[in-house]
């Protein structure tokens, strides 16, 4: 049986290079689509009391303020506030 | 109210500025009114693959500056009466281009016309999110192959979540993968993802496969956008994208390889 054995086996061996890319893609694919939803869920809550704050000595609309955490290469995480001053506050 | 339709991708080379000409164009031949806009500031080229070149007076961000009206700086395809290209500038920084700003102009632009296909630039830069931020649809360009397909990923979380939809929480853009460079011959040769291993890592629905073809650097070297070349199998697969973007159901097609003739079978052709 040792010729059947060697073409049995010889069809097992052969992995596409198509299908190994097919295999790292989906790897890669689920483990850079999972950091990217991952969310911290104090985030809505930071929003707010970050706003409240803010409001206690300047005007700031919602459209005016944002918020963002972003996840940068490796183990860096930046948060990052985006605060429109508007004319009236310049005067206070 | 015009579709606003980006075309997008992420890693660069794979074909947008390409098929935003063909599919600009040939939705035009359809008797739509389409405008092309070129969001590659520094970098234009779509004036190039249309062949309208030389007749760049006024560019987009000359509009954004009020330097010219968005007349001024319109190009009326000498081809199809209903095609307008507003070109990129060249030297200009890429700053220019503000939420605010590309607001207004596509809003006067959705006045006139029913297409507005943005072509954009590489990369996840300023530039390119500038060009997704208005979009209703987004046709994501990507060829069959390691790096694009990734790239073509993290678009696509940026589409769901940078964008203006994402933003005000309205309908989410609609999704299209176009796969470009398609080699049917080295799919069966195990040695290129084929177009369901792509649609099954991005799982997005398939607007169109454009083979790998000869017409599409003729078409270039002319600047005549590829749809035109009706021979060729390019201008037949873009064909189809119209088509489908039109609402009409296509079958795929150049998804196999051409069955070689019995001569060049037993003689190893």
């Amino acid at each position: 049986m040792a010729l059947l054995d060697y073409f049995t086996r010889k069809k097992e061996k052969q992995v596409t290079t198509a299908s190994k890319a097919k295999e790292r893609l989906q790897i890669i694919v689920a483990h850079e689509r999972n950091s990217r939803n991952k969310q911290p869920d104090y985030l809505p809550q930071l929003t707010e009391d970050i706003l409240q704050v803010l409001r206690k000595y300047i005007k700031v609309s919602d459209e005016s303020f944002s918020i963002n955490l972003d996840k940068k290469d490796g183990d860096l995480n930046v948060l990052e506030l985006n605060i429109e001053l508007h004319d009236d506050n310049a005067t206070n | 109210m015009a579709r606003i339709i980006v075309v997008t991708s992420g890693k660069g080379g794979v074909g947008k500025t390409t098929s935003s000409a063909a599919i600009g164009l040939g939705l035009a031949l359809k008797g739509h009114k389409v405008v092309l806009i070129d969001f590659d500031i520094g970098l234009r080229n779509l004036d190039l693959i249309m062949g309208c070149e030389r007749r760049v007076v006024y560019d987009f961000v000359n509009v954004i500056n009020g330097e010219s009206t968005l007349n001024q700086a319109l190009i009326k395809d000498k081809r199809v009466s209903s095609l307008s290209i507003l070109p990129a500038s060249q030297t200009r920084d890429k700053d220019a281009l503000t939420k605010e700003n590309v607001g207004k102009v596509l809003e006067e632009l959705g006045g006139l016309y029913d297409f507005i296909v943005c072509d954009s630039p590489a990369g996840i830069e300023a530039g390119a999110m500038m060009a997704l931020y208005y979009a209703d649809e987004a046709i994501v360009t990507t060829n069959p192959e390691v790096s694009s397909v990734r790239d073509s990923d993290r678009i696509l979380g940026m589409l769901a979540s940078r964008s203006r939809r994402a933003e005000l929480g309205l309908e989410p853009i609609k999704e299209h993968l176009l796969l470009t460079r398609y080699s049917p011959k080295r799919v069966e040769e195990g040695e290129m993802l084929s177009v369901d291993d792509v649609k099954d890592i991005l799982s997005i629905p398939l607007l169109g496969v454009i083979p790998e073809s000869q017409a599409v650097l003729k078409a270039s070297n002319a600047g005549e956008p590829v749809i035109l070349d009706t021979e060729s199998d390019a201008g037949k697969a873009y064909q189809d994208v119209v088509d489908r973007l039109l609402g009409e159901t296509i079958e795929f097609r150049f998804l196999v390889a051409e069955k070689k003739g019995i001569f060049s079978r037993m003689f190893g052709g």
